[in-house]
């Protein structure tokens, strides 16, 4: 890394925007104790994984502008063409496309509200609150976020199929509810964002759990509630394993369950496939370019508490 | 929240004459205000129980109920014993012999370069940078795809003719067409080849949190003692990583581990057999196939467990690596 000059960085405050910190950089400021400056060289590998990360997204959209027969040509297009709206069309109707997003939009919503509502209060509980089987129970909580989702497809399609569940939305939403990571994750943050004297003295002044929550609790949680709604919604709009079982007959489809009937070869049409990936995908990406601060953010965030 | 029980009473200022009803309002009014601090804990977390109990721990248990029986997809509840073997049927199945090995190899092979790659790429976001914010967001994108979106788009990517996106480019620079789906390793390096481009950017971001919590001064008497940057990489930021490499280590092996929707829909028409020779099968998806085509819940649930074992496995063994390595340092 011989193109940086600096030894030194800053301890690490916010973003490294536009600040009285940012000058030119010179031997004259080695002990500034400011944060070393990429060079030409960082710049090209990262211009270079950016690509590599988007490429993939940018070329479905761009086959799925095309026609089957251009797909089939060589070289390979890379430029937009004007089939885009036809094909997404036929995606649209054909591949159940359209209801396969407003079922994914009701099964990441309901899952998203429930897991942050009931994380937040369990997380809560865990950090502030002393009851017997603390310890244990928080162990239990912690001790499954390791264990595969397969060890529990099988008797949970059991339970669905007795309760006659099978291809109904709430056979994916009930068992994805509640999460024990976002209950460890709540607790990790509140242990820390919420002071135990204010509970203390909210609790002199009378005050009963419930108006405990809403005007403390909920008020100290927000920014980690909004973290974690973004982290679930991603992973619930996301999940395919568990969908794929529970949804066999495609009846009413999730999104990915949709585009694995794709992949089947429903629809034969490559151009219409990527339109269909591009539209199980557009949501997300949109998500991504108004919360894509927050959601890294929040990554990073979770990694260090993690 | 230990309070003494009538610390609201003690508190509250003593009215000069406290009339018989002041004195029974107050008392009910403690009574009320004790057994809501001592049973809301409960109250919080019985929703999250409820739900995790029925839905997470019962089912949980209960696949190794059901392992132990022969139970067929048609008619889930008649369950008929039959001790181990279910398992011991799934040693002799090549098969699971087979989707074993696939799962290691291609575990191993997205996994190790998906580490590196991001070890690298946060030591780079690591620098003061214009728009970091933007190579950020950016390589963190793949991670907003699902895995059936971008299985397909590579599905596509991978044609096996020539005009396939990077058939084509092999081309250029002189390479024959490869057959990638059909092929033995090569079908396997572009399964996880989904996997890398998925989850590179999310393993940088969580390095790259870690690092920003290395104190300077470290650097800084590094710097003294003449280490050059490379010096300073291995000596101080890849031992000051280590748990969160262990961590991210233990977090990958558990997603190759649980592989499934890449090979499922990276195979022809989205077969459950990882190719026309088994040759990208894994684990999860031989559950599947063993489950939900062959129609054996019971021994699904046997490769369930045999997975949850191999995990435990690979636990132990990551974390005396771990302590070897802590040991020796």
């Amino acid at each position: 890394m011989t193109e940086v000059t600096q030894t030194r960085r800053a301890p690490r405050t916010g973003g490294p925007g536009p600040g009285p910190t940012r000058r030119g950089r010179g031997p004259g400021k080695r002990g500034a104790g400011r944060q070393l400056h990429g060079g030409k060289l960082t710049y090209a590998v990262l211009v270079l994984f950016t690509i590599g990360s988007l490429f993939p997204l940018v070329w479905t959209a761009i086959a799925a502008s095309r026609t089957n027969t251009r797909l089939a040509q060589t070289p390979p297009p890379f430029w937009f063409g004007g089939n885009l709206f036809k094909n997404l069309e036929i995606a649209w109707t054909d591949a159940n496309m359209g209801t396969a997003l407003l079922n994914t939009l009701v099964v990441a919503g309901t899952i998203t509200i429930g897991t942050v509502l009931f994380s937040t209060l369990a997380g809560f509980a865990f950090a502030k609150l002393r009851f017997r089987f603390r310890g244990l129970l928080l162990l239990l909580v912690i001790g499954t976020m390791l264990v595969p989702p397969q060890l529990s497809v099988v008797p949970l399609f059991m339970m669905i199929a007795e309760f006659g569940w099978t291809d109904q939305l709430q056979s994916v939403i009930l068992p994805t509810l509640v999460s024990a990571f976002g209950v460890f994750f709540m607790r990790q943050y509140l242990i820390e964002a919420l002071p135990t004297e204010l509970i203390e003295a909210a609790r002199v002044d009378g005050a009963s759990s419930l108006r405990l929550i809403w005007h403390v609790v909920f008020p100290a949680a927000r920014p980690a509630m909004a973290v974690l709604s973004m982290l679930t919604f991603v992973m619930a709009w996301n999940d395919f394993f568990w969908p794929i079982i529970a949804l066999t007959q495609g009846g009413e489809p999730t999104v990915q369950v949709a585009l694995a009937g794709l992949g089947r070869g429903q629809i034969p049409d490559q151009s219409v496939i990527m339109a269909g990936a591009l539209l199980g995908t557009l949501p997300l990406l949109l998500a991504f370019v108004l919360f894509g601060k927050q959601i890294v953010g929040g990554i990073m965030q979770g990694a260090v508490k993690g | 929240m230990d309070l003494p029980s009538d610390s609201r009473t003690a508190v509250a200022p003593a009215p000069a004459v406290a009339t018989a009803r002041d004195e029974r309002r107050r008392a009910r009014r403690s009574r009320r205000y004790r057994w809501d601090v001592r049973f809301s804990p409960y109250a919080l977390i019985a929703p999250f129980f409820l739900f995790f109990v029925a839905f997470g721990l019962f089912p949980l248990l209960y696949t190794g109920w059901a392992s132990l029986h022969r139970v067929e997809l048609g008619a889930p509840t008649d369950m008929e014993w039959v001790g181990l073997r279910n398992f011991s049927r799934l040693l002799d199945d090549d098969f699971f012999w087979n989707a074993l090995r696939n799962t290691f190899t291609i575990g191993l092979i997205s996994t190790v370069p998906q580490l590196l790659m991001a070890l690298g790429l946060a030591h780079l976001l690591n620098y003061r940078l214009r728009g970091s914010m933007f190579f950020r967001v950016a390589i963190l994108t793949p991670y907003a795809t699902s895995v059936a979106a971008a299985t397909l788009v590579f599905v596509l990517m991978f044609s096996r003719t020539d005009h396939g996106l990077i058939n084509w480019g092999l081309g250029l620079v002189g390479i024959d067409a490869v057959d990638w789906q059909n092929g033995d390793w090569t079908a396997q390096l572009a399964v996880s080849a989904i996997v890398i481009w998925r989850w590179t950017g999310y393993n940088a971001l969580i390095y790259l949190a870690a690092m920003q919590a290395i104190p300077h001064d470290l650097y800084e008497s590094a710097a003294l003692d003449g280490a050059s940057r490379w010096q300073q990489f291995l000596h101080v930021t890849v031992p000051s990583l280590r748990p969160t490499i262990l961590f991210t280590c233990v977090v990958s092996t558990i997603g190759a581990t649980q592989l499934f929707g890449e090979p499922l829909l990276f195979s022809q028409g989205a077969s459950p057999t990882g190719g026309s020779d088994h040759q990208f099968q894994t684990l999860g998806l031989y559950l599947y196939e063993q489950g939900w085509f062959n129609q054996h819940l019971g021994r699904a649930s046997a490769i369930a467990w045999t997975m949850f074992l191999i995990l435990v496995l690979i636990g132990l063994l990551n974390w005396a690596v771990g302590r070897w390595i802590r040991k020796s340092a």
